[in-house]
């Protein structure tokens, strides 16, 4: 019910928001209000997940609070709210969240008849299977005739019915409006599979009843690279988003981390790292915020492998390696255009 | 014919003052600012859609849906349209509508008699059962059956087997299934043939104990025609159905018609639930008609069964059935719930899935809320046709 009353709202929102009048920008909308609202997950551990104290942590967590240290200066200056699969894009269109980061997919059809804009991949993702151990499968092509347990309103659910048709296998998909009731489900035994992103495998194996009887199969069957998101409409507010995540990649790449970027900011000599920490030019002025918007983000947050490695690193309960995740001068994916 | 009701024109009553031209003039003014405010919806939404360029209109129901859907009435793959797919969900929503309704009508006799028993045993079980359902809200319900039946249930390898035919697991039960071979028609023709049949005699039977009071003994006769006349037609074609028995194979059965769980625990849970609404109906419908009524009929000599099926069962149907047109329109509206346990109705197969992956809230949430208004329509029109027939008639 409350997922239709959403639906609903934005229904309402768009239907009702008078047309003609000029609006505040997004940035301007932000600062009056003193805080970032963010669009999370409603409980994916590395990603954003609320601990015992109910304050949020996690890889999108942090960028939401990277955001809120670029624009306000405060990392803690961020209201998180959580959200199934189904409504995070309507809660962006009707513009009850200002960013969305919640392990997000960017594909066409999403970037470009929703009326939202990606601003990057945070994190570079495929699609993966989990299975118990004792039913003795080491091969996603070996699971014909399986019932797979998946979450409503993702490209899993499309990616799923693309790989058994292009292998000529058969399925039974029994798919579930929150994360949650999908791990309920397989734990009950209702499915012999859980297909989502490998990352959330990870996240999703820690809440099984018993976590060691299961494995992920090899396979990734579907390219996912998940990002933040942004309602069109703004342009200046998509470049801030934007470029937060670049700022973290470039800070990563020139060995700019949260510990020592008071004293870089002091003493380097490198004119890459003065125009990153504001000492050379004035970058934040025009998205316009600040010129020390991206020492902030480093000195509140830190840079992208300090994020990657306190939420999702091999030190982390999931243990994921850098992968195509590292920077593109270490063999990965990751690489940022130059700030200058 | 000169008009006395209204003041002739020019009279001492001004025009405004004239109630005719009064109510007719309020109309108008509220209905025009009722399509004023609708198109000013309209207008806004179009406009500020087209702005933040996200996508409109109904070409979408041609597009590929590209998504699996565990029970399907009407074929359906994963290269069907979104238009197919509204339609799969559709079917689901009445499949459990239809069901529910049926399970939950029989369920609510039953225990609504038997809060009038006067066997205490069967007068607490109902009471209890009442009292327990109705008062726990029913998505928790449907929770309980899911989530607590379905743990306790083995796996397809170890599945609760009766006779071979039917096996019970966590996956559903599994059905032999009928299969239809040449020849099918004309058993199918017979069938319909005998039961035509039974109706024309059960008239001309009435008829004829209206006539000379004699009766002929229905049920034999009935059933006799219903066994014999198909059999008949299955010998003469050389038994054209046969039966598929299911097999396991790998990790699931093959063969054989499945019920999915969340089917399953969607209509017990909604049918158990709306049971006790209906029982407390059936009991105020008894309980109206006065006590008079029996003690005529068992003075006249009819017994104790004829007494409820001929007298006072049609007296009550008159107070039962307005409320349990309600419960039937409630039943249907609940199902709705079956997102939560991931049972594909049209709630989440259209206004879930389909919505997440066109973004085309305005148009889906539209057709939704119009299924269930037309749904609702068509069942208080049923219901309504047949409160006609059985209420009172006054001469």
């Amino acid at each position: 019910m409350k997922r239709l009353i959403s639906t609903f709202a934005v229904a309402g929102a768009l239907g009702l928001a008078a047309s003609g009048a000029q609006a505040a920008t997004k940035l301007e909308q932000v600062k009056s209000k003193g805080f970032v609202q963010c669009g999370v997950s409603q409980g994916l551990p590395g990603f954003s997940t609320p601990d015992d104290k109910g304050s949020w942590t996690g890889l999108d967590v942090d960028f939401c609070r990277a955001v809120a240290s670029a624009v306000l200066g405060d990392p803690s200056k961020v209201k998180y709210t959580p959200l199934s699969a189904k409504d995070r894009f309507t809660a962006l269109q009707s513009g009850d969240i200002d960013i969305l980061s919640r392990n997000t997919t960017w594909t066409i059809t999403r970037d470009t008849s929703l009326g939202l804009n990606f601003t990057g991949v945070t994190y570079y993702d495929g699609q993966g299977f989990m299975i118990r151990k004792d039913k003795k499968v080491n091969s996603a092509m070996e699971l014909s005739g399986a019932s797979i347990c998946t979450q409503t309103g993702t490209t899993t659910e499309q990616n799923l019915a693309d790989f058994f048709r292009a292998n000529n296998m058969n399925y039974e998909v029994i798919a579930f409006a929150t994360n949650d009731e999908v791990v309920k489900a397989y734990d009950a035994g209702r499915c012999d599979v859980l297909t989502t992103d490998r990352s959330g495998l990870a996240g999703e194996r820690l809440k099984l009843t018993n976590p060691d009887d299961h494995i992920v199969l090899p396979e990734i069957i579907s390219k996912e690279p998940l990002g933040p998101v942004v309602a069109h409409g703004d342009d200046q507010w998509f470049d801030i988003v934007k470029w937060v995540l670049f700022a973290q990649l470039n800070a990563e790449e020139l060995g700019v981390t949260s510990k020592n970027v008071d004293e870089q900011l002091k003493s380097t000599a490198n004119p890459e790292v003065k125009r990153l920490l504001g000492t050379e030019g004035k970058y934040g002025e025009g998205m316009g915020i600040g010129n020390d918007w991206a020492y902030l983000i480093i000195k509140n947050v830190g840079n992208y492998g300090e994020m990657y490695d306190k939420n999702v690193g091999p030190d982390t309960p999931l243990k994921l390696a850098r992968g195509v995740n590292a920077l593109w001068s270490k063999g990965g994916l990751q690489y940022a255009p130059p700030i200058r | 014919m000169t008009d006395l009701a209204t003041p002739a024109s020019g009279g001492k009553t001004s025009f405004i003052n004239d109630p005719k031209v009064r109510s007719i003039g309020l109309q108008l003014i509220a209905l025009l600012a009722v399509v004023f405010l609708g198109w000013m919806f309209v207008d806004n939404a179009s406009e500020n859609l087209a702005a933040q360029k996200i996508a409109t209109g109904f070409g979408f129901l041609d597009n590929t849906a590209g998504f699996g859907i565990n029970q399907t009435l009407i074929p359906y793959s994963e290269t069907s349209t979104y238009g197919r797919a509204f339609f799969v969900g559709l079917l689901n929503t009445i499949l459990v509508g239809v069901v529910g309704i049926i399970l939950a009508t029989v369920i609510g006799f039953l225990v609504g008699i038997g809060r009038l028993s006067k066997n205490f045993v069967v007068r607490l079980l109902s009471t209890v059962y009442v009292e327990v359902l109705r008062n726990l809200p029913p998505l928790f319900q449907i929770l309980f059956w899911y989530l607590a039946v379905l743990s306790a249930m083995p796996g397809p390898r170890n599945s609760i087997n009766l006779f071979d035919e039917v096996f019970i697991s966590n996956r559903g039960i599994i059905i032999p299934r009928p299969l239809f071979n040449e020849g099918t028609g004309t058993v199918l023709w017979s069938i319909g043939a005998a039961i035509l049949a039974v109706i024309l005699i059960h008239y001309w039977s009435r008829a004829r104990q209206e006539e000379t009071g004699r009766r002929l003994p229905m049920l034999p006769i009935g059933l006799a025609i219903l066994i014999l006349v198909p059999l008949a037609a299955m010998y003469v074609t050389g038994f054209p159905i046969g039966i598929e028995r299911p097999e396991l194979k790998g990790f699931n059965f093959s063969g054989g018609a499945r019920v999915i769980p969340e089917f399953v625990a969607l209509t017990v849970a909604l049918a158990t639930y709306t049971a006790a609404f209906i029982a407390e109906n059936v009991r105020a419908g008894i309980q109206a008609v006065s006590h008079g009524q029996t003690e005529a009929a068992h003075s006249l000599g009819l017994r104790n069964s004829q007494t409820l099926r001929l007298v006072v069962i049609p007296q009550a149907m008159r107070v039962i059935i307005p409320p349990l047109t309600s419960q039937y329109l409630n039943l249907t509206k609940n199902s709705s719930l079956a997102v939560g346990i991931g049972y594909p109705d049209l709630v989440a197969v259209f206004a879930g899935t389909t919505l997440n992956q066109t973004g085309q809230a305005i148009e889906i949430i539209a057709m939704t809320m119009g299924v269930y208004l037309v749904l609702s329509i068509i069942t208080s029109v049923i219901m309504n046709a047949y409160n006609k027939r059985v209420a009172l008639v006054e001469r």
